[in-house]
């Protein structure tokens, strides 16, 4: 009996992460971006005339938006080298388990590079990050299910294109705003030791963006890779 | 277990697949020839569920076409195309392949199927380091490891030296004597002849002439494929 949805997706999903576990040029190439976004911003940033708690959130989400796309890009790249995309397609499992495996793979992949990212920006903008460990870690996993639900459809769409490596980011970012923004605004409130209830909003707002981007691109997935 | 009637496909204004009408029985097996372009993949690939046909209808294991994962789950689809991941090892890629099929026992089935491609030494070597023709008949382990009734061959012969045809033409005979239908696309005419209850040439996405049984006489099918293909008979 072929596997269920969850099974098959989770299936894929290890043999993504076991591929990036053995070649590593994704999650290096993004982690090394990352970090020089960050001493790159650092270098360009005035401290007298703007505060490291008002500069930090920008850079901590502007380098996560972009530094995912790296990721996001590989994800059905390496399904198009010998056409082992055509393996999963032909498997007796659903379509939708192939777009959750490969989100699952990219949302690791994703907080592989926050967790490198987060510690930097600490030790270069002198922010309190760590201190609110649990709470940054509620939005940063919720920004990141957003993104990773957007740009792993897009990547499917785009890889069979002559100019997916532009195109990913053309379709991606737009999508990306409407959960880049409660991010950045949650983190902000949150390193200005603003109330939690000022945060709530935000999340609420991130819980929701991610539940729609979730159920509409599982829907649509199947549709985009129909020949 | 594969009938098509008309069965055809167009890719916008282009017809790459018309008019194809087939009827194979468990245990036959089509040797398809034609030059590069007839539409011999395009078919190969609507027959796999994996194209949606735009003409015609058939049904392939008794499922009607596009048919869903029943379709899938009794098709073993072998392409040019590896369809391997280089990072994981034999093993893991038809592991992989086993487990999305539901085979039960995936990792003692998947070395039995590398066992039969002669492999079994090469089963934990990452894919990217093994030849052209390893990595062709870990592709065959992989797409029939879950022992479907119904395969599709895409040139599986390319890139193969002489142990692994040999090993390769032996696992097909083994699998026709079990039933399995299968239709062989390849440019190799006494491989595919060798293996064929059936044969048929296309060209410009029709079936041009097709053969069963004793009609077929290898002797001189090299000379009726130039004709048809050549001078377009």
């Amino acid at each position: 009996m072929a596997p269920s949805t969850i099974s098959a997706a989770l299936l894929i999903a290890r043999k993504d992460l076991a591929i990036e576990f053995r070649t590593r040029t994704a999650f290096f190439s993004a982690a090394i971006f990352a970090l020089l976004g960050i001493v790159i911003f650092y270098f360009a940033w005035d401290p007298t005339a703007v505060a490291p708690v008002d500069l930090a959130p920008g850079v901590l989400w502007g380098i996560f938006t972009f530094s995912g796309l790296l990721g996001l890009q590989r994800s059905f790249g390496i399904e198009q080298a010998d056409r082992a995309i055509d393996s999963l397609l032909g498997a007796p499992i659903p379509r939708e388990s192939i777009y959750l495996g490969k989100a699952i793979a990219n949302l690791a992949f994703v907080v592989a590079v926050q967790l490198i990212a987060i510690p930097a920006v600490q030790l270069f903008y002198g922010v309190p990050l760590l201190e609110h460990a649990g709470t940054l870690a509620i939005i940063a996993l919720l920004a990141a299910i957003g993104l990773v639900a957007v740009g792993t459809l897009f990547s499917a769409m785009a890889v069979n294109t002559k100019l997916a490596e532009m195109l990913l980011p053309v379709l991606s970012l737009p999508f990306f705003v409407p959960v880049v923004i409660p991010a950045a605004q949650a983190t902000a409130r949150l390193l200005a030791g603003r109330p939690t209830d000022e945060l709530v909003g935000w999340l609420k707002l991130l819980i929701a963006f991610d539940i729609v981007f979730v159920a509409a691109c599982t829907l649509a997935f199947p549709y985009t890779i129909e020949e | 277990m594969i009938a098509t009637r008309a069965l055809g496909r167009r890719f916008g204004g282009r017809t790459a697949v018309r008019d194809v009408t087939i009827s194979l029985g468990a245990g036959d097996v089509l040797a398809l020839f034609g030059p590069n372009g007839a539409g011999k993949t395009t078919l190969l690939r609507m027959l796999a569920g994996l194209l949606r046909p735009t003409e015609g209808s058939a049904t392939v294991a008794a499922i009607a076409l596009p048919g869903g994962a029943e379709l899938r789950a009794a098709i073993g689809y072998i392409s040019h195309a590896s369809m391997l991941y280089g990072a994981l090892t034999a093993r893991e890629n038809v592991e992989l392949a086993a487990k999305l099929f539901g085979v039960r026992e995936p990792r003692t089935q998947a070395m039995r199927a590398l066992e039969r491609m002669e492999l079994r030494d090469r089963a934990e070597t990452p894919v990217r380091l093994l030849s052209r023709g390893m990595q062709q008949r870990v592709s065959i382990a992989r797409a029939t490891v879950h022992e479907p009734s119904v395969v599709l061959l895409d040139e599986p012969f390319t890139g193969l030296d002489d142990s692994g045809s040999a090993a390769l033409g032996a696992h097909l005979a083994m699998l026709r004597a079990a039933g399995t239908t299968m239709v062989l696309v390849t440019h190799q005419i006494a491989e595919g002849l060798a293996l064929a209850t059936h044969a048929a040439i296309m060209r410009e996405g029709e079936l041009v002439r097709i053969d069963q049984g004793s009609a077929i006489d290898p002797s001189t099918y090299l000379g009726v494929y130039r004709e048809h293909v050549t001078h377009g008979a």
